[in-house]
């Protein structure tokens, strides 16, 4: 689904990170794992192709869906109307986003505007609309943050659904939580070399 | 097609391109300043008083050759960020942003000559004549760009934000260059103008090499100022360690 | 680099069209600021110049249509922050969706909300102008076919300055120059009008122009957006 050769970006004129090489396939689940700042929001930018990589080749053969630090809900609209924007503009009429929100645990709240939700209400939110998403390639940038035991049994669970039809999954987390599912696979982003190309 | 992509590879290899810049720009300062020394003087004390406008015709040679530059600048800044955009070429990146104050520069001397001269002639320092207006409205369009790489932290998207919008403002420049000269022929009579269109020989001469040296000026101010840039901000690099450990060459 | 992502192009329009009327229609308030600075805007003339008729009527067409201009930026600011801010950008950029079109949706649904309803003030705005009564449909047909054009020419300058800092500021700097040509056109027509003569030129220049923004501009909106994003 997805190829990545001696991948980096340089910001001010230095890698933000040594060069990644990783190969995703179907029923792959990789895990991004490093400190804060070593750069695995910004190489989830580059898988999904929101940024440009500096040096490296990187193939992906399929559509995918992201859930960043910024969820992309809309605080005027409701639980219900925010799922349902992200299945029209998936373009997805089988799909139905009160399925998606019972899936999360968001049926209590599907008259609430996202702007009233909690933090973790709204991560729910967002990872309800992978459930609406034909893309087969997940890339989820600290999922498990401000999700509450329930949520993170939740994400877990959808994790291993789609992981188990056939999808794939990349995603970052800088906690000792890791998905309870076995089979993962472990990529640490390591700081840049020293020195320099030229 | 595979050289043409090599030599374009290597021109936008920064260290290359320091060197190479770095043998031309003492040979484009010399040109200039032989050809600015020579200009002016066939143009201040040669070139006679024009009948009409006495001796304050001679802004003329400032005038005319900067606002000829600040279009041409302008024009090679978008060609420039044309570059940086399509191709990505750092160097092509650099070129385009030095290339913005050198441009604002001479479009600045432009006005403030054109005002100058204004004031024996026309007895006020600003009138709204199409060319002042249109190269106020060029004036803006640089601060834009350089207001824009300014306003971002990380360089290369800076020059690339910048470089889109130099391209907007000269896909724009033609509809602003004739919508501006349509607007002054509907308020006002042609005038006595700064132009330098029908002169003397004598006077063309001294134009004609002004000319030419601004063009100096402009090759010479745009390497020395990219060559800095690209020190700045490779400073880490070996490169750049070894080539400020040669005195900057 | 090649992602081969398979989505019909244009299949976002619909979607995006119809949320951003129902985002603005939950905040009915902010569409009513700009039309309110509008108005307050040319109000201040009078009071500041002089209420002569006469001295109004020679300048109605200018001081309204500069009022539209920076009413137009002061709407055009927001145009693309939200968006930005909350990672909806981002999801667009990700979905394979033509940037450019959903450039083109959005642009329509602010037009309708921002645009139009300065077309449909624009006969109060000229009465208390005292714009003589010929002119006051060109003065509509310029503001019908030219804020379209303020507005994808403005959402150019907002996309390139939704990441920087002081945006805001710097966009007034960035899309008051390329607004020239419109603003010379429209009041050019709408005084030609006024003193009898022709107008057809001007108005089928401003066409022009706007057949330029709708097929140039949405390109030049995307490439900054995809620059936003990195």
């Amino acid at each position: 689904m997805l190829q990545a050769s001696r991948l980096t970006l340089e910001r001010h004129f230095h890698p933000v990170f040594a060069p990644v090489d990783l190969v995703v396939g179907r029923g792959d689940l990789w895990v991004l794992t490093g400190a804060n700042g070593s750069g695995k929001t910004t190489l989830l930018r580059l898988l999904a192709g929101l940024v440009t990589p500096s040096e490296g080749q990187l193939a992906r053969s399929v559509a995918a869906a992201w859930v960043g630090h910024r969820l992309a809900l809309k605080d005027d609209l409701d639980v219900l109307e925010n799922l349902q924007l992200a299945r029209d503009f998936a373009g997805r009429t089988d799909a139905d986003p009160l399925d998606a929100a019972r899936k999360a645990g968001l049926e209590m709240a599907l008259d609430q505007p996202a702007g009233t939700l909690s933090a973790g209400q709204r991560k729910r939110c967002a990872l309800a609309r992978l459930l609406l998403s034909p893309a087969p390639l997940w890339l989820l940038d600290e999922p498990y943050a401000n999700l509450d035991r329930d949520g993170v049994t939740l994400l877990d669970g959808l994790l291993a659904d789609h992981v188990g039809a056939g999808g794939a999954c990349v995603m970052s987390t800088h906690g000792d939580l890791k998905p309870a599912i076995d089979g993962y696979r472990e990529l640490a982003i390591l700081p840049a070399p020293p020195g320099d190309h030229w | 097609m595979s050289r043409l992509k090599r030599l374009f590879h290597q021109f936008g290899s920064p260290p290359w391109f320091y060197r190479f810049s770095g043998k031309l720009v003492p040979w484009l300062w010399v040109a200039f300043a032989l050809l600015a020394a020579w200009g002016l003087y066939r143009g201040l004390v040669v070139a006679p008083a024009d009948y009409q406008q006495g001796e304050s015709v001679r802004i003329m040679y400032i005038h005319v050759p900067s606002a000829w530059m600040s279009w041409m600048v302008y024009a090679v800044m978008a060609g420039f960020g044309i570059c940086a955009l399509v191709w990505r070429v750092r160097v092509a990146e650099i070129l385009m942003i030095s290339s913005a104050p050198v441009g604002a520069a001479f479009t600045l001397v432009t006005l403030v000559s054109g005002s100058l001269w204004g004031r024996p002639t026309w007895g006020t320092y600003w009138v709204w004549d199409a060319r002042l207006t249109s190269e106020l409205v060029l004036l803006f369009l640089y601060l834009g760009v350089i207001g824009l790489y300014n306003a971002f932290d990380e360089p290369r998207k800076a020059a690339r934000a910048a470089s889109l919008l130099a391209i907007v403002g000269l896909v724009n420049l033609p509809i602003i260059h004739y919508s501006v000269n349509w607007w002054n022929t509907l308020h006002q009579p042609a005038s006595i103008g700064l132009d330098g269109s029908s002169i003397h020989p004598s006077m063309l001469w001294p134009l004609l090499i002004m000319a030419a040296a601004t063009k100096f000026y402009y090759g010479a101010c745009l390497l020395t100022r990219a060559r800095n840039r690209l020190l700045e901000q490779d400073r880490g690099k070996r490169w750049a360690r070894e080539a400020l450990a040669e005195g900057g060459r | 680099m090649n992602a081969t992502v398979t989505t019909p192009p244009g299949k976002a329009i619909g979607p995006i069209f119809r949320r951003d009327l129902k985002l603005a229609f939950r905040r009915r308030s902010e569409i009513l600021q700009p039309l309110i600075f509008l108005c307050v805007v040319v109000s201040l003339f009078p009071l500041g110049v002089s209420p002569a008729p006469e001295r109004l009527a020679t300048m109605a067409q200018g001081v309204i249509w500069i009022a539209a201009l920076l009413a137009t930026v002061l709407s055009l600011d927001t145009f693309f922050r939200d968006d930005w801010e909350d990672g909806s950008i981002e999801q667009w950029a990700v979905s394979g969706h033509s940037l450019a079109l959903i450039a083109v949706a959005r642009a329509a649904a602010h037009w309708l909300v921002a645009g139009l309803p300065i077309v449909l003030l624009s006969p109060l705005l000229a009465t208390w102008m005292q714009l003589p009564g010929e002119g006051v449909p060109v003065l509509a047909a310029t503001l019908a076919l030219g804020t379209p054009v303020l507005a994808l020419v403005g959402a150019i300058g907002s996309a390139l300055t939704v990441g920087a800092r002081r945006g805001g500021q710097l966009l007034s700097l960035l899309v008051f120059p390329l607004y020239v040509p419109v603003l010379i056109m429209a009041t050019g027509a709408t005084g030609a009008a006024v003193d009898g003569l022709p107008y057809n030129g001007q108005l089928g220049l401003m066409a022009a122009m706007l057949v330029a923004a709708v097929t140039l501009a949405p390109f030049a909106i995307a490439a900054a957006l995809r620059l936003s994003l990195e």
